[in-house]
């Protein structure tokens, strides 16, 4: 059987710069392309017709705005993937926060059918939040997201209390840190904008992260009870990531594999709403993987050293 | 070790199997013309709107007004007999007192294709038209749900003579008694007009003595009392065959009429059905090709250990597939939404890790050189803790996000019932797939593995991972 004998703490520089780099590019691209709040969260409103015949964006422009008199960007599509009966659509999307109300949006239908009197408009999504509710939608999304991660780090400061449960469960909470930096990384880069999805990936990353983490803790526990307390920490941990890392490298590509199939099927259909969940999904699997084996298991030995250096020290 | 009976394997793989087919096919009987259901399968899933395209709604009160819950439940009442007079019997209605806020969510069925969504949200929330009519002629009578019969359209003298309308209630109440004479318990609605209400109904019941006054609600009749005596003072009962809810449910539609105020639509969606059916479609095959990969993952990886996980994890998603479709009488059916197919998914996930753990700890107890015996119960013993407390963690998080985002939740205080239901259905499905992780990854796959070990063909190490030989 294949073993691993990777000195995982002796190269946790190379580690550490590379969660540096990739933050530093993470957070340029946010400086530089900015990031977008979903109408969930900021309020706002987008209508997507589907229609039929031939439209031109100038005067679609013109009769929505007409019929609501608010600055608007209308996209034209030309096809939407796995429906014959609506491959063109057009999708209006207000700027500003405010919603739109049931007449504004039955004046936009009427106008357009006036521009065009010979194609048919249907109505195929809207969606109209208003400032307040998207910002309390926001709001409760991160009161969500801090319960979770403080109820974790209970939970692991708890059950490894044997092997420093506290610096576990708050180093594990790092590696966790990390991730959700990258899945949102993600989502600037991609240019996704923040909603709901972003909030589901982010708990879904949280828990399989803290799996691997676990896991790897769940060994180094036992080989604790093992080796004995001569060993030091670094082999320790070195140990026992190899020992368990054939099992993160399985579980990554399982899961991996099943997400890149829900992207790829996403992607044929033309779903952004399932693919922009599913490529920050592969990307926090991935993350999730390398925080906890390359993270999470030095910054725990760096921490116990330390510890130990100040008592032999007093 | 606890010796397992080789006939372990074939009841527990039977069982998973049975209940797999089960749950994806369901069992149904003909009666006559009548199709009974005696096992919901996957075709009894209740899809979300944004699957299968539908209409969602939020209204409130205009212009800021401070709404009594009671007022609320005025307008819910409203609400239902609009639902209910437009044939839409499958929806959900929350009514958030917190916030003043009523959610609407309605799928669009797919024949109706001329359906204007933005008509129907307008119509459900128009003011209400509170009539009181003499007689009670009707155009046309309908068999409601609950088998009662529901009387629309007001015609001939009942539609020309219009005694009071909305603002002329002051309030209704439902009130209970105790009748003199049988000493039963009797519900009745009191009714209290106003001035000029009290005035006009004077006039007329002083007429109509013996004879029926209906109560309409825009097209749909409410109630028909008769009246027994003149009433001077526009104060009155109405008596019925009331039961506490009934009379409760009318006071309200009486009041929904008398209204203060007028609703204003906050913000809405709408999906087509056609947009939904493709996501549908595509989350569907996706989750085939994934259940494919992953078994052919598995099988080559893991070989004996790999094939009694594939087996497992049928049983697991024909768990969750159980929970949402209400297979299980206990657990009523649920909207399934993306995320909650989303929740599957990663529930799978954690079953393929558990599946993984347990296996790969076998395959080094075997290249240590344990007996088959040995290495099976030794890496079960030892994969069992870090399993469990990764799919604890798992739950944390599930319970939060069904505690956070539910109908009603431990944050109501703060942020009033939720209006996003699909984060919900996400910490549902990933909860109860989380609950059969711990049924099939871990016990079925233990009895499983060990009863297999037992068969004589199958006690080859290179079976479960080990070297060949």
């Amino acid at each position: 059987m294949k073993k691993f004998n990777i000195k995982f703490y002796q190269h946790r520089k190379i580690f550490f710069c590379i969660s540096l780099g990739l933050f530093v590019i993470g957070l340029l691209c946010n400086l530089i392309f900015g990031v977008e709040l979903d109408i969930d969260f900021r309020g706002g409103a987008l209508v997507q017709y589907s229609y039929t015949g031939e439209v031109d964006q100038e005067t679609v422009d013109q009769a929505v705005e007409d019929a609501i008199g608010r600055a608007v960007t209308v996209t034209i599509t030309d096809a939407i993937g796995g429906t014959d009966s609506a491959e063109k659509s057009l999708t209006i999307s207000l700027s500003g926060s405010e919603g739109i109300s049931l007449d504004e949006q039955k004046a936009i239908a009427s106008k357009l059918g006036e521009a065009y009197p010979d194609s048919t408009f249907e109505i195929m999504q809207s969606t109209s939040v208003p400032p307040t509710m998207g910002a309390k939608f926001f709001a409760k999304c991160l009161v969500a997201v801090a319960l979770a991660a403080i109820l974790l780090v209970i939970y692991v400061a708890l059950r490894f209390r044997k092997i420093g449960g506290m610096s576990a469960g708050v180093m594990a909470v790092i590696a966790l840190v990390h991730d959700v930096m990258m899945v949102y990384f993600t989502f600037v880069v991609f240019g996704f904008p923040i909603d709901d999805n972003f909030i589901a990936v982010v708990l879904t990353i949280l828990g399989y992260s803290l799996n691997d983490t676990i896991v790897i803790y769940d060994r180094v526990r036992e080989n604790r009870r093992i080796l004995g307390p001569k060993v030091s920490y670094e082999e320790l941990m070195d140990t026992s990531i190899n020992q368990t890392l054939t099992r993160s490298i399985n579980t990554s590509v399982c899961t991996f594999l099943a997400v890149a199939v829900v992207f790829i099927v996403g992607s044929v259909y033309g779903l952004s709403s399932v693919t922009t969940f599913a490529l920050p999904m592969m990307i926090g699997i991935v993350t999730g993987c390398y925080s906890s084996v390359c993270l999470a298991g030095p910054l725990y030995v760096m921490w116990q050293n330390h510890k130990k250096k100040k008592k032999e020290a007093a | 070790m606890k010796r397992v009976p080789k006939a372990v394997f074939f009841i527990v793989a039977f069982l998973i199997l049975l209940l797999t087919y089960a749950s994806i096919f369901g069992a149904y009987g003909q009666n006559g013309d009548n199709k009974i259901t005696y096992i919901k399968g996957a075709g009894d899933i209740r899809w979300g709107i944004d699957i299968r395209g539908g209409v969602e709604a939020t209204f409130v009160p205009a212009d800021g007004i401070d709404a009594t819950d009671e007022q609320l439940s005025s307008v819910e009442e409203t609400i239902k007999l609009r639902l209910l007079s437009n044939n839409i019997t499958d929806y959900e209605l929350y009514t958030d007192t917190a916030n003043d806020r009523i959610i609407i969510r309605f799928p669009w069925k797919n024949d109706e294709s001329s359906f204007d969504p933005e008509t129907a949200i307008e119509e459900l929330s128009a003011t209400a038209e509170l009539t009181f009519r003499k007689g009670m002629e009707a155009e046309s009578q309908e068999m409601g749900s609950n088998g009662e019969l529901i009387y629309k359209t007001p015609t001939g003298e009942t539609k020309e003579n219009i005694i009071l309308n909305g603002s002329d209630v002051d309030k209704a109440e439902a009130a209970a008694y105790t009748d003199q004479q049988t000493g039963a318990l009797k519900y009745v609605v009191n009714l209290e007009l106003t001035p000029t209400g009290a005035e006009k109904f004077a006039e007329a019941t002083a007429e109509m003595v013996g004879e029926t006054i209906s109560v309409w609600m825009d097209d749909v009749m409410i109630s028909a009392p008769t009246v027994n005596q003149e009433i001077p003072d526009g104060k009155c009962e109405i008596e019925g065959n009331f039961t506490a809810a009934t009379a409760t449910e009318l006071a309200n539609k009486i009041n929904a009429g008398a209204l203060p105020f007028t609703l204003k639509t906050d913000s809405f969606g709408t999906i087509s059905p056609t947009l939904g059916e493709s996501s549908l479609n595509a989350m569907t095959l996706a989750g085939i090709i994934a259940f494919i990969l992953v078994a052919l993952f598995m099988l080559v990886m893991f070989r004996l250990p790999g094939f009694v996980a594939v087996i497992a994890l049928a049983g697991q998603v024909a768990l969750s597939l159980a929970a949402v479709s209400g297979f299980f009488p206990a657990f009523p059916s649920f909207t399934m939404t993306l995320p909650g197919i989303a929740g599957i998914i990663l529930s799978i996930g954690m079953g393929v890790d558990a599946n993984i753990i347990t296996a790969t700890r076998i395959k080094e107890e075997l290249w240590l050189g344990k007996t088959l015996d040995g290495a099976i119960e030794k890496g079960n013993e030892s994969s069992f803790w870090a399993i469990f407390d990764g799919n604890i963690t798992v739950i944390i998080v599930a319970v939060i996000l069904m505690a956070v985002f539910g109908p009603s939740n431990i944050l109501s205080m703060i942020f009033g019932a939720s209006t996003t239901g699909s984060i919900y259905s996400f910490g549902y499905t990933l909860l109860i797939g989380v609950i059969g992780n711990f049924v099939m990854g871990v016990t079925a796959t233990r009895l499983m593995t060990k009863s297999l070990s037992r068969f004589k063909v199958l006690r080859n190490k290179w079976l479960f991972g080990g070297a060949r030989g």
